[in-house]
């Protein structure tokens, strides 16, 4: 378990992070998300012992390690754009925890082969870096922060230099290895589709603060403001309303006190259609329809439709502020 | 087409004026009595001499700057302190000031009438030829591994501490490997000026054949003083083959860069 509490970094007059606290509980695979400049590096850094908190503490596996230096926390780290040791082979990269702590050869030797198995790099050991894809160097990075058995993993952005779809297979990748191994992950990402695709516990973070901790649904379905809602996915608002798009129904008739709205027009996005409103007071508003919703509604610009709210009642929110800025 | 010939024609002919012709004349004139001519000339006692001191220069310089450029270098790249403004103007004052002052600035400060009144007999001895190279030497390099160092970022070195290792683990494991090239060109760099140092040597050596007299100086006293423009030839041929050996390592080691 990672246990922050209080924390508070400045750079000169800029505040990075103000009072955080968080817990990763034991064996979890946390994510860290949000907006570019929350202070989600420096929050994973400050853990890892790469910075110091100004005040606050950081206690890993009941072992207070605020002020400890990061050869010392047992921890494994792993950086965005790999810092791999250019001028080491994929084994020596792997291996150079274990030198450095004097392990026999045959032993890292074994240790080295047995990661590279499991990171898929079983026939890459004489390489270098430079011959190696961005994943496959990212996975290099992993076997190598893997090889000391850190007590936590710490990931920063794994895998935001790389591509999209070498991307989505290194979390299912990931996923998979966490399983595995089981080691307490934390993870910073700015990709919500990432954090909720592999984390099995997630912290919000905006400007400075953590705005949310809990479980992928839980925080989609129940987001604690307009913030961590926007930031989870598309919101549709309307008055002062902030619903999923997708917890708008559309119908041909009036009933209840579903509103009148004319489309404005209407994109077909594979399996899901985005039909684009005006109320009547001249509020736009987009609405998530299946295929076959749509089909049977046969809309197209122009039309007029009513507009109910469907869904969980919890999973809107009362629009309190303007900080609605993620929205799709 | 044809005016990448005629480009091509000028930046040759200049070459050739300025630079080839000059120095091939030198090498003409060295062996044009035969290899055993020359090799008397530059075996006499006084020439021995020059050589083992030019080489004796080098041997003590290049450590020390290396030693110091890298620190520096570190510093200024990763440090962040009062005054390193300050410092990376002063790194590069050698480079600004002419040699000759400098010789006359390490008199105004070691010698007899200077500011420590002569304490350490450092003028027209060793120390003082040592520390005028020294000097004059000081930037390569820094200005050769700073870059290296801002471009290679911290990244491998925080990784290596999360991995266990030590600031000095990682300085050695990590940091210098990474840099080794920079560190090379700089010393390659330092070699070739500190052989050819002159300006300052002039004022701070005595100049003494078989004492204090640099090859360098053995060019300027056999062609100036003695006359004697054969030994002088000889001489500065000797100058410019080890100055070819640095340049060829330099060659060496940018194909390595570029690889
Ligand atoms: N060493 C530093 N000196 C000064 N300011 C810094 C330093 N490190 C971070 N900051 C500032 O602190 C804020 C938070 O930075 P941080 O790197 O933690 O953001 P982040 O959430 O990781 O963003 P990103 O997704 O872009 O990586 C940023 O505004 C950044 O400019
Ligand atoms: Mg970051």
């Amino acid at each position: 378990m990672i246990t922050v509490t209080n924390v508070s970094k400045r750079f000169g007059d800029f505040t990075a992070l103000d009072d955080v606290s968080l817990e990763v509980p034991d064996g979890s695979l946390t994510a860290l998300l949000g907006p570019s400049g929350s202070g989600k590096s420096t929050l994973l850094r400050i853990i890892g012992g790469l910075e110091f908190a100004d005040s606050g503490s950081v206690v890993i596996h009941g072992e207070d390690v605020t002020g400890v230096v990061p050869q010392k926390r047992g921890i494994g780290f792993v950086f965005q754009h790999y810092a791999a040791f250019k001028h080491m082979t994929v084994h020596d990269n792997v291996g150079f925890g274990l030198k450095i702590r004097k392990t026999p050869k045959e032993r890292i030797d074994e240790r080295v082969n047995e990661l590279l198995k499991i990171v898929g790099l079983g026939g890459f050991a004489k390489r270098y870096p430079s011959q190696l894809s961005g994943g496959q160097r990212q996975r290099m990075a992993l076997a190598r922060a893997l090889a000391v058995e850190p007590r936590v993993l710490l990931l920063d952005e794994p895998f935001g230099a790389l591509d999209a779809k070498v991307r989505a297979e290194l979390r299912e990748w990931l996923r998979r290895l966490h399983e595995e191994v089981h080691v307490t992950t934390l993870l910073v990402t700015h990709d919500q589709e990432e954090a909720l695709s592999i984390a099995d516990n997630i912290a919000v973070m905006d400007n400075a603060h953590i705005e949310q901790v809990g479980g992928p649904r839980e925080l989609y379905d129940r987001p604690a403001n307009s913030f961590v809602m926007g930031f989870l996915g598309p919101v549709a608002q309307v008055d002062d309303t902030l619903v999923r798009p997708h917890d708008i129904s559309l119908l041909s008739r009036p009933e209840g006190d579903a509103r009148e709205a004319q489309v404005t027009r209407v994109s077909h996005l594979g399996f899901e259609v985005r039909v684009e409103l005006q109320l009547g007071d001249g509020q736009p508003v987009f609405a998530q329809l299946t295929r076959t919703e749509a089909a049977q509604l046969e809309l197209s610009a122009g039309d007029i439709v009513w507009l109910a709210l469907t869904g969980d009642r919890d999973a809107r929110l009362v629009s309190e502020d303007d900080r609605l800025d993620a929205v799709a | 087409m044809s005016t990448r010939i005629a480009l091509r024609s000028v930046a040759l002919t200049y070459l050739g004026v300025l630079v080839v012709v000059p120095l091939a004349m030198i090498f003409y004139r060295t062996f044009e009595d035969g290899f055993v001519a020359f090799f008397e000339s530059v075996t006499t006692p006084a020439a021995i001499s020059a050589i083992s001191l030019s080489l004796t220069i080098v041997a003590i310089v290049v450590p020390l700057n290396v030693v110091f450029g890298l620190v520096t270098a570190l510093a200024l790249a990763r440090g962040n302190f009062p005054g390193k403004g300050l410092l990376q103007a002063v790194v590069d004052l050698p480079f600004a000031v002419s040699p000759v002052i400098v010789g006359v600035a390490l008199i105004l400060f070691w010698g007899n009438d200077g500011w420590l009144g002569g304490a350490f007999p450092v003028i027209f001895s060793l120390p003082g030829m040592v520390l005028a190279t020294v000097f004059v030497t000081l930037p390569f390099v820094v200005r050769e591994v700073e870059p290296v160092l801002r471009e290679i970022g911290t990244e491998q070195e925080e990784a290596a501490s999360t991995l266990g290792a030590s600031r000095w683990q990682t300085f050695w494991r990590i940091t210098l490997p990474a840099i080794r090239v920079g560190v090379g060109y700089g010393v390659v760099l330092t070699v070739a000026r500190s052989l050819g140092e002159f300006g300052a040597l002039t004022v701070v050596a005595g100049g003494v054949a078989g004492e204090s007299q640099t090859l360098t100086l053995l060019v300027h006293a056999r062609y100036i003083d003695d006359h004697n423009t054969f030994g002088a030839y000889s001489a500065a041929t000797v100058l410019m083959g080890l100055a070819l050996v640095t340049l060829v390592l330099m060659t060496l080691l940018e194909r390595r860069r570029e690889a």
